[in-house]
């Protein structure tokens, strides 16, 4: 469990290494604090997202041989829970509607979420473990997150080729930000 | 008539070298980064997309006037995601090495935001042929895309180029190039070189204009 976690969240990062949720990484990583609340909604998501994908996969698809029909199904899950989660927390706790909302609808395509789920039953983890990684993974893309809305402050300030400014700069500076996280590799086998 | 052909050509060239969706409108990121480690991938990826957006823009401008404004997200979805059942289906039977190799990138192509940019912006308001073109153009711009990230890190990441060895350079190929952090570098150096080429100033943000979330993020203030 702690391995799958570990490395879900730093030899595997999903953004760094698997490449997934890219957009959000590169969009959303101006600033500390929306960076963050990025990261604790996808973690939320992806967590939630496994807890109802699991089950469905499990329970209807696998018995009755529509397996194939997992990217259709798990999509829908997670765009219909998106939209719903978005309607309770405006409903019941707004505190956290008002800090998290802005960024529930922008993880419906957010493919770090449907990856995690199709992972988790490409991998044939259990559920718990399932739900560990999915945990480690969203723990992981905030990190990668946070680390990089830090690496952007700096960046801004730097004096860059013309050529280089805004995309390119900040594409070279996440790949010097994954070859610190090749650092982790091989930490677990 | 003659006009018609014009502007269906015109539909095809924008979307490989004026509006390239990867290296210009900065669009489909993920694949474009994961799956470029060999040059064949890139093509590979570049083909199933442009397969899959060439079926949901066909069935998405088709069904235009049926689909009600307020559920067409969930609706694309859907059509999207059945076509990339389908593309899985048909690699797995005919070329299941590059089935194996495309992993689950494959099924990540629902979420791709070329198809979901080009079946809200084009294809939702043109009509099949017009949007049948628009797709061919864009799949195309992708795939060249991908097959020149994918030669350069092949060629400097492995010293071979589509299996063929190449001298000097396997001697000593860069491994970095071929890893993630190589993907950023890559992808990096090549858009800072269209932006040279091109001689406009380059763009400062990521491009959401092809984002169905963009007026959300726009609110959020994180995307301009």
């Amino acid at each position: 469990m702690l391995v799958i976690l570990l490395s879900a969240m730093l030899t595997d990062n999903f953004v760094l290494s698997k490449f997934m949720g890219i957009c959000p990484f590169l969009g959303v990583s101006k600033k500390l604090d929306s960076a963050a609340g990025m990261g604790i909604a996808v973690t939320f998501v992806m967590i939630c997202a496994t807890l109802v994908t699991y089950p469905i996969h499990h329970g209807i698809l696998v018995p009755n041989h529509l397996e194939y029909f997992d990217t259709v199904v798990f999509i829908l899950i997670i765009a219909l829970f998106v939209q719903l989660v978005e309607n309770i927390l405006k409903k019941c706790v707004p505190s956290l509607y008002s800090s998290l909302g802005v960024y529930l609808p922008l993880i419906t395509t957010n493919c770090a979420v449907l990856g995690v789920t199709v992972l988790n039953i490409d991998n044939g983890y259990s559920f718990g473990q399932s739900i560990v990684n999915a945990l480690g993974a969203g723990l992981g893309f905030m990190l990668a997150l946070v680390i990089f809305s830090g690496v952007r402050k700096k960046l801004e300030y730097a004096d860059i080729p013309e050529t280089f400014k805004g995309v390119p700069a900040t594409l070279i500076a996440a790949s010097i930000v994954s070859v610190s996280f090749m650092g982790f590799s091989g930490l677990f086998n | 008539m003659a006009e018609n052909k014009t502007l269906l050509t015109k539909e095809i060239t924008k979307g490989i070298i004026k509006e390239n969706p990867t290296l210009v409108m900065l669009l489909g990121m993920c694949p474009t980064l994961a799956v470029t480690t060999q040059a064949a991938n890139g093509i590979g990826m570049g083909l199933a997309t442009t397969f899959v957006l060439l079926g949901s823009n066909i069935v998405i401008s088709a069904l235009r006037k049926v689909i009600p404004d307020k559920v067409r997200i969930p609706a694309f979805i859907v059509v999207i995601a059945s076509f990339v059942t389908l593309i899985g289906f048909l690699l797995e039977g005919f070329v299941p090495s590059l089935y194996d190799s495309l992993g689950i990138y494959l099924t990540l192509i629902t979420v791709n935001c070329i198809i979901f940019g080009r079946a809200e912006m084009f294809a939702s308001k043109n009509g099949v042929v017009a949007s049948a073109c628009d797709a061919i153009g864009m799949g195309i711009g992708f795939t060249l895309a991908l097959f020149l990230m994918g030669s350069v890190r092949e060629i400097i990441g492995a010293g071979q180029w589509l299996g063929f060895r190449i001298p000097v350079i396997s001697e000593q190929p860069m491994l970095l190039f071929i890893m993630p952090a190589g993907g950023f570098f890559t992808l990096g150096v090549i858009i800072a070189l269209v932006n040279k080429l091109s001689n406009k100033k380059p763009p400062q943000e990521l491009s959401c204009s092809g984002c169905p979330n963009a007026e959300k993020c726009r609110k959020a203030g994180d995307c301009q």
